[in-house]
């Protein structure tokens, strides 16, 4: 009998079969069972869950910004995001004529159930894990790209030659993030082994992988963000850009699942982040008390939450040919390389016997000053170009 | 269980669906999506076969993951290629793409 | 009694041969690859239920994620030949529908009189950790596969370059058309 103190969660759910195994059902349908309660509780958490984030992201983003933030509904405002849910759910949802039904009122359960369905795999607790599948991290890549085919449905199915625009540009962008993404995912694969979620926190025991790799943290932390559509990569759905983008069709409670969708997956990225770099639940005494293990899972989701409010404070918008720019000629290589100098770091610590944390760290450095160098060289020879007046055309 | 037999009438199903639709649509785009349908049979049947005959030689499931490629790169060039044609010739339809250049 | 395993398959099943019909029927393209997404999505369960999970996710990756992204978006580039009401079914459909049941037919005759297709699942001596890594191993393994492997690379660079090649915009010396965006 699981001590309820150390492990809660585990404890009633075995409580929970024992007495339906008890009037007479089958294991395996009672197991099944319980994995379907457990899911609905833990999406509804989650979406509940942005009651707080949004609430939390509007008032740490007016301190930025030098003023108090919603303030009225509530002690501090708690209640604000209540309020504005159910200003949304009582507007009327209006359907423009001419679209195309189908795709139109797909879209935003698509991309709502992308964000919750990356959930599954997280892993909260070390006794804790929606489904331990072996190939999580790529389950991570396809689960989210299906958040890509919602907004491309929504901006398509509207007939708004706006929309359309705006949801072509999304989707360039989501897919061209997705490549740098894909790559720094595959650092932590490498360092621990396994492809496994449960996997790579285990490994990262000794230290957390943005030690060893810190470029790849910022790789993946910055793709994530404009995957997202979150400042400064915010341009999709700006309000003064293209009127708004691929969900200017939408009201009231369809637009509400797109905004959920937003807010919900900055959270998710904050908790992949902070899974696969900061070390999740790991922290002292998680083997004793495995719950302590969601409290520290919370805690560094938290702080990569924050940062990533900050960051939205703080830089201005960056237009569409600046990112793709960004990506195809900064980010992408660096990535790249970033992937070559830890599979050779991590090969020359097995075979050389050294301390692999010294080693990693040494190669995250030298690839630290080979940027620095390619980047001055560049700049170098932009302001020998700027100065010498051009000769041919 | 599940026999074999299930897997492989299942395969041979989907695949003479595609067939009906690679030769029955006149629109380019519809003859590629019955292609992808014909590919995804074909793979079911190889790691079917994989999983029930030969299960501990992995050379089935390197089969079809080369056939996951193919089908990924034969889709990207043929719907350049489609894209190409209809700034040309301003239509999909593969019987109105005859001539060559006239 | 049909166990589990039995019940997802023939839902499975039914799923993804009912969306396959709807694929090649419906008149309208962006529904055709709507219904095509559903297709690919019921392929990739029966990955799963075959215990082949890193074939499942990389269906997933590669078909909805990329080709059927790629589909739709070609849907809305060529939205005006579609638009024009152009027969979406060619006069001769009997003859294709013919010929698919005949090939249908004739598949089903040759597999009935093999008798070790009645073969009952064997049991995996593998665990999926140990799959995966195997099929890892084995693609880079210079006795084993690492020549497909290379070949599929050299594809993969050859159709990125090719349909950058052929999808270049068109430049002064080309027929001018209105591209529609």
């Amino acid at each position: 009998m699981i001590d309820i103190l150390k492990d809660p969660i585990n404890w009633i759910g075995d409580l929970l079969s024992t007495w339906l195994v008890g009037l007479g059902l089958l294991p395996a349908f009672v197991t099944f069972l319980l994995q379907l309660l457990s899911a609905v509780i833990l999406a509804t958490t989650l979406l509940l869950l942005t009651f707080i984030l949004i609430w939390a992201e509007r008032k740490i983003v007016a301190r930025i910004q030098d003023r108090l933030g919603p303030n009225r509904v509530g002690p501090f405002g708690v209640f604000q995001t209540v309020a504005d849910l159910l200003k949304l759910v009582t507007k009327e949802l209006i359907t423009p004529e001419g679209v195309d039904r189908l795709p139109y009122n797909i879209a935003p359960l698509l991309t709502v159930a992308a964000v919750v369905g990356l959930w599954g795999v997280m892993p909260l607790a070390p006794t804790l894990l929606g489904a331990d599948i072996n190939v999580g991290v790529l389950y991570i890549i396809s689960i989210g790209a299906i958040g890509t085919l919602g907004i491309l449905l929504a901006g398509m199915s509207s007939n708004n030659k706006y929309a359309l625009l705006g949801a072509f540009r999304t989707v360039a962008v989501m897919i061209s993030y997705a490549v740098p993404m894909v790559l720094a995912l595959l650092i932590p694969v490498l360092l621990s082994g396994s492809m496994g979620m449960q996997a790579i926190v285990v490994g990262q025991r000794g230290a957390p992988y943005f030690l060893l790799a810190p470029v790849a943290g910022i790789i993946f932390f910055v793709s994530s963000l404009a995957e997202v559509g979150r400042a400064p990569f915010d341009l999709l759905e700006a309000d003064s850009e293209i009127v708004a983008g691929y969900n200017i069709e939408y009201s009231g409670l369809k637009f509400g699942m797109f905004f959920v969708a937003e807010f919900l997956h900055a959270f998710t990225i904050s908790a992949l982040t902070a899974t696969l770099f900061l070390g999740g639940w790991s922290g002292p005494w998680v083997d004793l008390y495995p719950i302590l293990g969601t409290l520290y899972f919370l805690i560094k989701t938290s702080i990569v939450y924050f940062v990533v409010i900050w960051i939205r404070g703080s830089f201005p918008r960056i237009r569409i040919d600046q990112m793709n720019a960004l990506n195809w000629k900064f980010i992408t290589p660096v990535a790249l390389a970033g992937l070559i100098f830890t599979a050779v770091a991590e090969k020359v610590a097995v075979e050389l016997e050294l301390q692999r944390v010294i080693v990693h760290l040494g190669s995250s450095v030298l690839l630290i000053v080979l940027i620095i160098v390619v980047l001055g060289i560049y700049a170098r020879i932009t302001r020998r170009q700027a100065k010498a007046p051009a000769i041919a055309g | 269980m599940i026999p074999l037999s299930w897997y492989v009438m299942f395969s041979a199903a989907l695949f003479s669906v595609g067939l009906y639709g690679a030769l029955a649509r006149r629109n380019a785009l519809a003859i590629l999506m019955a292609i992808e349908l014909m590919l995804n049979a074909v793979n079911i049947n190889l790691v079917a076969f994989w999983r029930y005959i030969t299960p501990d030689y992995i050379a089935g499931q390197v089969f079809a993951l080369i056939v996951f490629t193919v089908a990924a790169s034969e889709a990207a060039v043929g719907l350049a290629l489609i894209i190409s044609i209809y700034r040309r010739r301003n239509t999909v339809a593969a019987e109105e793409i005859d001539m060559l250049k006239w | 009694m049909l166990s589990l395993l039995q019940i997802a398959f023939l839902v499975a099943a039914f799923l993804t041969i009912v969306s396959a019909i709807m694929v090649v029927t419906t008149p309208s393209m962006v529904h055709a690859a709507l219904w095509l997404i559903l297709a690919l999505a019921g392929a990739a369960v029966f990955f799963i239920i075959l215990n082949a999970g890193f074939l499942a996710v990389v269906q997933i990756a590669v078909y909805i994620d990329a080709i059927a992204i790629m589909i739709i978006i070609v849907v809305m580039l060529t939205e005006g030949a579609t638009r024009q009401q152009i027969r979406q079914v060619s006069k001769t459909w009997w003859a294709a529908a013919i010929a698919a049941i005949l090939l249908f037919v004739g598949l089903i005759a040759i597999f009935l009189q093999t008798p070790s297709l009645i073969a009952e699942a064997p049991a995996l001596v593998m665990s999926q950790d140990a799959i995966l890594e195997d099929l890892g191993t084995a693609l880079v393994d210079v006795n084993r596969y690492i020549i497909p492997f290379e070949i599929a690379s050299v594809l993969l660079l050859a159709a990125l370059i090719g349909s950058i090649m052929v999808a270049w915009p068109l430049v002064k010396g080309d027929k001018k058309e209105e591209v529609e965006a």
